[in-house]
């Protein structure tokens, strides 16, 4: 454990370093831009509009830094064979692999947590106090982050097989696959046999559900999430993301460097 | 008797290529070989002759198509193994966003030291490789000499019994070359095991108890250096220079002239003759030595011989 946590704390200073958390400054006047707008066009629905763009922003951001840096994380190290005196180190590939994945789902805390921070003071300064509804922002957060992780696992396993740019190209097709597994499941098509409908739903219980993780609407209504779904979203993204993990630490610990 | 501390049995490394990967290109074939204990241990041959190949097969950064090796008696799928030895890999390239002594802290802390031990190790390392003054300095604005350098440092820090370095002299100015191999000395001094790769004779020369001479993949045989790559003597050469007002004399013909200076190459029976008639002539003479064959000469020699064994077998085939 001590040599996933070295190669994540490694991971996390890269990341400071290269500048990836400078994309709070882009958060931070998109957050005055809208407060200072909002404020001025609409009456009664400021919480709302302030939620839904902050989380909004939250999401796509991380989406962004998850798939880039994520597929990054290995492939990089690899072209710029910074990994070679690495392993020849006593510490293996998958410690090495769960480390990567450690370090960048501490950046993307930190990231999501200061532009939370920017989201409250946002919403501070459009209604000159907080609500104790407005706590619950705290809840679809946590989801976002929990996505977050999971996109990161899926970027990584790509990355261990095949080139940056499919890599990139196969996470966010999985993404947008993902928002849309339910839809899978409940699909009902006049033209389709029995066999294929069966063949879509198994489909969609493979794919990751980024739609579990979504409670933005709820939450930008000042209504609560249930710990229940909390809990479960947690157990899944866990569970999903450590098999991903351990998919791509078995393509990864047989994979010949250049 | 104590085990080798490197052991090579049949170790083939083909690379799949083309339509489907159906073809095969093989980089290192059958290579059986081993490394005794406290020896320096050149790895000689010229560019994609299989150095790096085997290298990076003992350190797993590939795995092989067949064969096994061993490190210190270990299998070199043991990652524990790993607390034995030191890398240096070919042009190496760190983190550029760290400077040498986060860099050193960093792969220090793999190794089983406690904090103070892994302070300590790695000022006397940037200090043993020059970089005391630079340690503070990012990576990214280190010069390729400056780069090779912390590498070594790395490939040290933890006290390693086995070190392998491949090209170490890669990139560095001569008094670089000559820190290198001092430290490659000092390392068999303290009786560490090295294995490095050249592709520079002088060095294997200077600094190896044995090489190794790998040409397309295949070992070519293994050796001292004198034996192996032939370093002997091909004669003698002679720079003089004379006076104007001299007289020629028969050596004179056989001489080549550059600038003041004359160049004769003598066999070395015919050297103490040739000296005393240059003597009598008046010529003032600059320096004696050995004539050695280039490193292309002898590579080229090997390579030739490849092709004239893979023509005799293809005639007595036919």
């Amino acid at each position: 454990m001590r040599k996933v946590w070295t190669v994540a704390a490694n991971t996390f200073r890269e990341a400071v370093r290269d500048r990836v958390l400078y994309n709070l400054v882009f958060f931070a006047l998109l957050m005055m831009a809208a407060a200072i707008l909002v404020g001025q066009i609409s009456i009664g629905i400021e919480q709302s509009v302030i939620v839904s763009l902050g989380l909004t922003a939250i999401s796509v951001i991380g989406i962004f830094i998850a798939v880039f840096i994520g597929v990054g994380l290995v492939s990089k190290e690899m072209d710029k064979r910074t990994l070679y005196a690495l392993l020849a180190k006593p510490v293996e590939r998958w410690q090495f692999l769960f480390g990567k994945f450690v370090g960048l789902v501490l950046t993307l805390a930190v990231n999501t947590a200061a532009m939370t921070v920017g989201l409250y003071l946002a919403l501070w300064a459009v209604k000159h106090r907080l609500t104790g509804s407005d706590w619950y922002l705290i809840s679809a957060v946590y989801l976002i982050l929990l996505k977050l992780a999971l996109i990161v696992a899926l970027a990584m396993l790509f990355s261990c097989f095949t080139t940056p740019f499919l890599a990139i190209l196969y996470t966010l097709g999985l993404y947008v696959a993902g928002l849309f597994a339910e839809e899978l499941r409940t699909m009902k098509a006049i033209s389709l046999s029995d066999s294929t409908m069966r063949m879509f739903r198994a489909i969609s219980y493979m794919l990751p559900n980024f739609e579990n993780f979504n409670v933005m609407g709820a939450v930008a209504h000042g209504r609560a999430v249930e710990v229940t779904l909390l809990l479960r979203d947690t157990g899944y993204a866990l569970l999903y993301s450590l098999m991903v993990l351990a998919a791509a630490a078995m393509v990864f610990s047989r994979r010949n460097l250049k | 008797m104590a085990s080798p501390a490197i052991e090579m049995e049949h170790l083939s490394k083909e690379y799949p290529y083309g339509f489907l990967h159906l073809k095969k290109r093989k980089s290192l074939e059958d290579l059986t070989m081993s490394v005794e204990n406290g020896e320096v241990f050149g790895f000689l041959g010229p560019n994609g002759a299989g150095k790096s190949t085997t290298i990076k097969l003992l350190m797993r950064l590939i795995f092989p198509t067949s064969g096994t090796a061993r490190i210190l008696g270990k299998s070199i799928e043991d990652v524990a193994m790993h607390q034995e030895i030191g890398y240096l890999p070919e042009q190496p390239y760190f983190y550029d966003y760290l400077t040498a002594a986060e860099l050193l802290d960093y792969f220090a802390r793999f190794h089983k030291l406690t904090a103070s031990d892994r302070q300590e190790r790695v000022q006397r390392m940037l200090k043993k490789v020059g970089l005391e003054t630079a340690k503070k300095i990012q990576l990214r604005k280190y010069s390729k000499g400056m780069l090779q350098r912390v590498g070594l440092a790395q490939a040290i820090l933890h006290d390693p019994e086995v070190v392998v370095l491949d090209e170490p002299m890669s990139g560095l100015d001569p008094l670089g070359r000559r820190e290198v191999r001092d430290l490659i000395l000092e390392l068999k001094k303290e009786g560490r095991t090295v294995l490095f790769s050249t592709h520079i004779l002088s060095d294997a020369e200077t600094l190896c108890d044995r090489v190794g001479v790998i040409v397309g993949g295949k070992l070519r045989g293994v050796g001292a250096p004198d034996e192996m790559v032939g370093i002997r003597a091909q004669g003698m050469e002679v720079l003089f220079e004379l006076a104007s007002s001299a007289k020629p004399f028969p050596l004179l013909g056989r001489a080549t002239k550059t600038g003041e200076r004359y160049r004769l190459q003598v066999a070395e029976a015919e050297l103490y003759p040739a000296l005393d008639e240059l003597k009598s002539a008046g010529a003032r003479i600059s320096s004696v030595s050995q004539l050695k064959p280039t490193l292309e000469e002898f590579f080229m020699h090997l390579v030739d011989a490849d092709r004239a064994q893979a023509s005799a077998v293809e005639v007595s085939g036919k």
